[in-house]
């Protein structure tokens, strides 16, 4: 089969992801990597996987969303509770950890589908701040849940704990103080093999006939109406697979540290993911994933200014929106990547 | 009667959300932006006014309107710098830009006067033989009322009918509904567009301001992040009421004050934030463009 | 005695079959066959205008036929109703003798209506094979997990599917196109791919509104040429919402005019070119009398 300029595209995202991590593997193996670095390997690759299943929605779907971390903390919430739930039935630690993001997954999923339901009727920034909104309502949910488990099974309660364990019984979630005492299973290679997952589901997806419907939805819904497409259904398909990613990715992120909190996944992180996402370019998975490592990296990098930081941070931001959005820059990148263009295919045809 | 001091005091918080939801409603209105720095500006207007009554020495009304003064000409400043070079780009562009400045404000603050909390002055109160009181007592002192409550829900009146006479009666006003409808046409009217869209950033954070004031003197501590969460809870106020209408606005910061206040005393001062974000949810399910919004359906 | 009781005791004889202005004309090929589509005063009111009002029309399987009517007569509006984007306030429709009276948009089309829009709707940022494709996504049944996991049956979908959606191309001419965005094609090439689209849904009915319009007399000449194709290659009906006469009077078998959310008349072009109300419509009373 010819490649045409998307699948090309995706298999250059797929080999950049790959060389990164085997360069990491590398550079770690060989003990060249800095310990504050080689703590941020899987937070990155949780944000990785964040910004590409959040671009699903945004760019793929066309719907904005800004509480795209109460899906990360349902995954996390839920997929640690099993890791520490399984930890004597599952003695071994990768299988565990995949079980863990398996479960954070599948209620991210649950949850996008319950949130999904009113969300998905409503439109553009009335739709934003409705995702805003339960993005907040699942902060304060984890914030004041009590959840522990004991011989007679699971027990939860909301505000207080109300729990009353058995002797032995276990509280796992403590409301505000979260879950505590984590055993650190979550590992860079696990976080590879799920960035690779998300980035084969998203292109697949986009390459198939559910995919092209939601596209169809972005572009024009009276016409994807038009042509026989449920809007809700389609909608729903994309949603529902990036909120699934997004915990995910929220159980690989909590099982990298000892303590989670649900303030963590405030509706900071949600914004933090949406500008990896703009940094990227809407719909252009391989920007999302650079941006997300850069943008994680970028603040640690910029640690020598110390107080400082956030504000270069800041001005950066500004910065980048003002000069892409440019139009003589605009021009210039864009008769640049013409010109580039025009290259490749002239060696194409040469070899 | 402790439902009555409830409800004033939500009455009185849902003011301030009501005088924030204004500035936001105003400039979403013209801009069509999400401008997420609106939150931040009001924690500059405390700041300034902090800096003047309790390190300056000066009397609360110039704290007051150097508040103003300095909101204004940052609003105006933050629209020319960062909003007006976007003005044909992307809504998430200016959306992502705007959230950079609130990044950029919060942690100017936070160099600028360290993260401890400051402890906001006592604007409105009077002496009386020597002690200060800040408040009146009625039904023998079961009705509890302080003068930054009367204050407050005063000023939010007098700005809501201010910015509705201000809209339909004045020239400038009349420019501004038209550069919300339709900036083509506007400026083929002979309307300045820039200068229409400068001055809503400029009234927007001049009540930016008032709000910060009046939000520290009901709720006297003051860090860098004190904007953000008003910032929000008067975003969703405005969507509520139907963003882009200043009678929205108003109606719906008075409702989520009173809910949050409620949802506070009477279910659980935890879930609060939660109630009423699940409260904005369902009014948005039963009205999709908020209470007093215009649905726009796309021509076929 | 009440009507209810009446109809509960059986009393009630024959219904009185009130008389249902509908067409008058059918051609006289499908007159045997079941009519494609019914509609049966068909109305709709936005806020107390009455937009459309007692519409009837009846539409043969084969037939091409054509709305016409002053602007603001409520000809889109009709296809508005047609295809659901709007519901009616009252009437019935009948696709194929089935009620759409609960359907969406979506499931109208999929029971076997396509159109193409005034103001064209392409998915402007895909390619032009992909807004065909678009166009077969319910002729094609794998999942989701198929199209994730890349099972055969996604393979051989997606391969009868590109097929298809290249014959259809070419029908069209516009096959050596298949790689451009649909948005950079030129105007007349636009609204050919709308069709291409629309077609491509596997109608009984295609409704096209303004096909012709931006289109140059050679284009327009062509165009009449390919709906004639369509409907003899497909064997469908088409109905056209069409302000350029000489297209109207050329193909269309059955031609509706609507003046003020009402059919005024129906019938074959001679039939409308010489019926004095029609004239009226369209040039006014004096007109009418002069002529």
């Amino acid at each position: 089969m010819r490649l045409n300029k998307t699948s090309k595209k995706n298999y250059l995202t797929y080999a950049i992801v790959i060389v990164a991590y085997v360069i990491m593997q590398i550079v770690a193996g060989g003990g060249h990597l800095s310990s504050s670095l080689k703590g941020m390997l899987v937070p990155i690759c949780a944000y990785v996987v964040m910004a590409v299943s959040l671009n699903l929605t945004v760019g793929i779907l066309g719907e904005l969303s800004l509480g795209h971390a109460g899906f990360m903390s349902v995954g996390a919430f839920m997929g640690t509770t099993a890791a520490i739930a399984l930890q004597n039935a599952i003695p071994s630690a990768p299988l565990r950890l995949t079980v863990a993001l398996i479960v954070g997954a599948v209620f991210a999923a649950i949850v996008g589908f319950l949130v999904g339901i009113p969300v998905l009727r409503l439109n553009g920034d009335y739709l934003a701040i409705v995702t805003l909104a339960f993005g907040e309502i699942i902060k304060s949910v984890f914030n004041n849940l009590y959840l522990g488990i004991d011989a007679n099974g699971i027990h939860m309660s909301l505000l207080e704990d109300k729990t009353n364990l058995l002797e032995g019984g276990k509280l796992i979630i403590a409301g505000p103080m979260g879950i505590g005492g984590i055993k650190k299973i979550a590992n860079f290679t696990a976080g590879f093999v799920l960035i690779m997952i998300c980035l084969v589901v998203i292109f697949h997806l986009v390459n198939s006939r559910q995919g092209r419907a939601i596209m169809a939805v972005r572009d024009n819904r009276i016409a994807a109406e038009s042509v026989g497409i449920n809007v809700t259904h389609y909608k729903m398909m994309a949603f529902v697979t990036s909120a699934a990613m997004a915990g995910a990715a929220g159980a690989l992120f909590a099982l990298n540290y000892s303590t989670i909190v649900a303030n963590k996944f405030d509706f900071n992180t949600s914004i933090l993911v949406l500008v990896f996402v703009v940094f990227g370019g809407l719909g252009n998975m391989l920007g999302s994933v650079i941006a997300a490592a850069a943008l994680t990296i970028l603040p640690e990098a910029l640690r020598s200014f110390a107080s400082y930081r956030m504000l270069i941070y800041a001005i950066v931001l500004i910065l980048v929106m003002l000069a892409t959005n440019n139009p003589t820059l605009k021009g210039f990148f864009a008769s640049l990547r013409g010109r580039f263009d025009k290259n490749s295919e002239k060696e194409a045809s040469a070899s | 009667m402790s439902f009555l001091n409830f409800l004033i005091s939500g009455i009185s918080l849902g003011s301030i959300y009501a005088i924030i939801a204004l500035g936001y409603t105003m400039v979403y209105g013209i801009a069509k932006m999400l401008n997420f720095a609106h939150g931040d500006v009001i924690m500059v207007g405390a700041y300034v006014c902090f800096l003047a009554v309790s390190k300056s020495g000066l009397p609360p009304v110039v704290g007051i309107l150097a508040a103003v003064v300095v909101c204004t000409v940052l609003g105006m400043v933050i629209e020319k710098l960062a909003y007006k070079p976007l003005r044909q780009a992307t809504s998430l562009a200016v959306l992502i830009t705007a959230i950079g400045v609130s990044y950029f404000l919060q942690n100017a603050a936070l160099l600028l006067w360290t993260p401890n909390p400051k402890i906001f002055p006592a604007l409105f109160a009077r002496t009386v033989d020597g002690k200060k009181v800040t408040g009146f007592q009625l039904f023998d002192g079961q009705l509890r009322i302080s003068y930054v409550t009367v204050i407050t829900i005063i000023a939010c009146i007098i700005i809501m009918v201010v910015l509705t006479l201000f809209t339909s009666r004045t020239r400038t006003g009349k420019a501004m509904r038209a550069c919300s409808e339709d900036k083509g046409a506007a400026q083929l009217m002979g309307i300045n567009v820039d200068t229409t869209i400068s001055i809503t950033f400029a009234i927007g954070s001049g009540l930016a301001a008032i709000a910060g004031v009046l939000l520290c003197s009901a709720y006297p501590t003051l860090v860098p992040t004190t904007g953000s969460m008003p910032g929000i809870k008067a975003f969703t106020a405005a969507v509520f009421g139907g963003i882009g209408s200043i009678p929205g606005a108003f109606i719906g910061g008075l409702l989520l004050g009173v809910i949050e206040i409620l949802a506070k005393a009477y279910i659980s001062t935890q879930m609060s934030d939660a109630i009423v974000f699940l409260v904005l949810i369902i009014v948005l399910l039963v009205k999709p463009a908020g209470l007093l919004g215009k649905k726009i359906s796309e021509k076929v | 005695m009440s009507e209810t009781k009446k109809r509960r005791a059986g009393l009630e004889t024959v219904s009185p079959v009130v008389p249902v202005q509908t067409t008058y004309y059918v051609p006289e090929r499908d007159v045997d066959k079941s009519p494609i589509l019914q509609c049966i005063n068909l109305g709709i009111s936005f806020g107390g205008l009455k937009a459309v009002e007692d519409f009837n029309l009846t539409l043969g399987r084969t037939e091409i036929a054509g709305l016409i009517g002053p602007n603001g007569a409520g000809k889109t509006t009709i296809f508005n109703l047609l295809t659901k984007v709007y519901q009616p306030t009252h009437g019935t429709i009948l696709l194929d003798g089935k009620d759409t009276a609960n359907m969406t948009t979506a499931q109208v089309n999929r029971a076997g209506i396509a159109r193409t829009f005034q103001n064209i709707r392409l998915f402007h940022n895909q390619t032009v094979l992909d807004n065909v494709l678009i166009g077969l996504h319910n002729e094609m049944d794998y999942l989701m997990p198929s199209a994730i996991l890349r099972l055969p049956n996604y393979w051989r979908a997606e391969k009868i599917a590109r097929q298809r959606a290249m014959e259809y191309l070419a029908l069209f001419h516009l096959d050596q196109h298949a790689e451009e965005l649909a948005g950079s094609l030129p105007y007349g090439a636009q609204r050919r791919l709308e069709i291409a689209r629309a077609l491509a849904t596997n109608p009984s009915l295609l409704l096209l509104d303004e096909p012709a319009a931006g289109m140059n007399p050679s284009e327009t000449a062509e165009l009449m040429e390919n709906i004639v194709k369509i409907r003899d290659t497909f064997h469908i009906a088409i109905l056209l919402i069409e302000h350029d006469m000489s297209l109207v009077m050329n193909i269309c078998e059955g031609i509706a005019v609507l003046n003020f959310g009402r059919l005024i008349a129906k019938g074959n072009a001679d039939a409308i070119r010489n019926d004095p109300v029609v004239v009226e419509a369209y040039l006014g009373r004096k007109g009418a009398k002069e002529s």
